[in-house]
């Protein structure tokens, strides 16, 4: 879900840790290393990388061009292959049909399906272009705080996992515990009292 | 700081402490909400509420929606022990206005509609309204925000058995 369409949904981070200087140079040279890269032509069922905001098929890194006033604007981006499971269990039959006329045995072994399976997995996502998935993101570098433009939790991991290998810097997601523990500014004796609560029964 | 997948799962009772404190705030203290930003705020609640109760093993979900809905099963459902899920929520400042659910366990922004921004035709334009999205998404998330800090700032004070809890229950029960 883009961060210009009419709705949202907004996962809210904290970056921990500071980048080396000079930090334009640096936060391009980490997208520029971990770019999305082409997946057609390949058997990977899935690829994920940065790419440009307004450029999600041809990203472009150069200078500045992921910043827009004091945010840093680029995108996740996931290309997936899925097969259907019904195109996958046709194409499987039609191949153990095959086989089984080609040996003249009444069956096949376990072993021998699962071959067929893996024969035809790779065939078929030869054939099958990527579908790709943006999901923006602002990074508001002074602030240390990230807006993650998607709340499904597969490509928050994927966040997660890519900004930590792009620029060695953690993302702690804020939920109510790390929100309050980070964010609200609570003295050292009110975040000491955090861990000691339980939930309260308003209905007693 | 405690392990993130530990804090997440033990203390996401206080996500649904605070959108239920939340409804309790904007049915009764206004005065709270008022003075979160220079000009004057209001929140209403919106067209969705989701109550959880937990009992023993079993979970009981009750979703009221619609833009005239009565909250009357909802208050019901809190007087048998159930607390916010998720709240949609109308908030106004200075004639704008932003729309968006917040759930209680994540504190995500779900269905976030910010005031308009003007069309986006050259990369100018993309680039102002970028700005300008992320200045009113901010604002919003500002507003939360100060509440949130005073649910947690309350919650962690003596006025929170004391104080807070009586009120909310005399609330459910009026």
């Amino acid at each position: 879900m883009g961060l210009l369409s009419s709705k949202v949904s907004i996962t809210r981070y904290r970056v921990e840790g500071r980048l080396k200087a000079p930090i334009l140079a640096t936060v391009a040279g980490c997208l520029k290393e971990n770019v999305i890269p082409q997946i057609d032509g390949d058997v990977s069922d899935k690829t994920v990388g940065w790419t440009s905001f307004d450029r999600p098929f041809a990203p472009n890194f150069e200078g500045s061009s992921f910043v827009i006033g004091t945010y840093f604007v680029f995108s996740l981006r996931i290309d997936k292959r899925i097969i259907p499971s019904k195109v996958l269990k046709k194409h499987c039959a039609i191949e153990a049909a095959k086989r089984l006329a080609d040996s003249g045995r009444p069956y096949l072994t376990r072993e021998e399906k699962n071959l067929i399976l893996d024969h035809v997995r790779n065939v078929l996502t030869l054939r099958i272009p990527a579908t790709p998935y943006l999901y923006d993101l602002i990074w508001r570098y002074e602030d240390a705080s990230l807006w993650f433009f998607s709340t499904q939790k597969s490509a928050n991991e994927d966040l997660e996992t890519l900004f930590l290998r792009s620029f060695r810097l953690s993302l702690i997601r804020l939920f109510p515990y790390t929100s309050a523990d980070l964010m609200m500014g609570l003295s050292d004796q009110q975040r000491d009292l955090l861990p000691k609560l339980s939930a309260t029964n308003f209905s007693e | 700081m405690l392990d993130v997948s530990v804090s997440y799962n033990r203390y996401k009772f206080l996500g649904y402490e605070y959108l239920t404190w939340l409804w309790f705030v904007v049915e009764t203290e206004q005065d709270k909400i008022t003075n979160l930003e220079e000009g004057p705020v209001s929140i209403e609640i919106g067209n969705r509420i989701v109550l959880e109760n937990k009992k023993k093993d079993a979970m009981e979900t009750i979703t009221i929606k619609g833009d005239d809905a009565g909250l009357e099963e909802g208050m019901l459902a809190l007087r048998k022990g159930a607390v916010v899920a998720e709240i949609n929520l109308l908030l106004k400042a200075n004639d704008q206005q932003w729309r968006f659910t917040i759930k209680a366990e994540s504190l995500h922004f779900v269905g976030f509609k910010a005031p308009p921004t003007g069309p986006v035709k050259s990369e100018e334009d993309l680039e102002g309204a970028v700005l300008e999205k992320a200045y009113l998404y901010d604002r919003a998330m500002q507003c939360m925000d100060r509440l949130y800090k005073q649910f947690i700032t309350l919650r962690v004070s003596q006025d929170w058995p004391n104080k807070v809890v009586p009120l909310v229950r005399q609330w459910m029960h009026s």
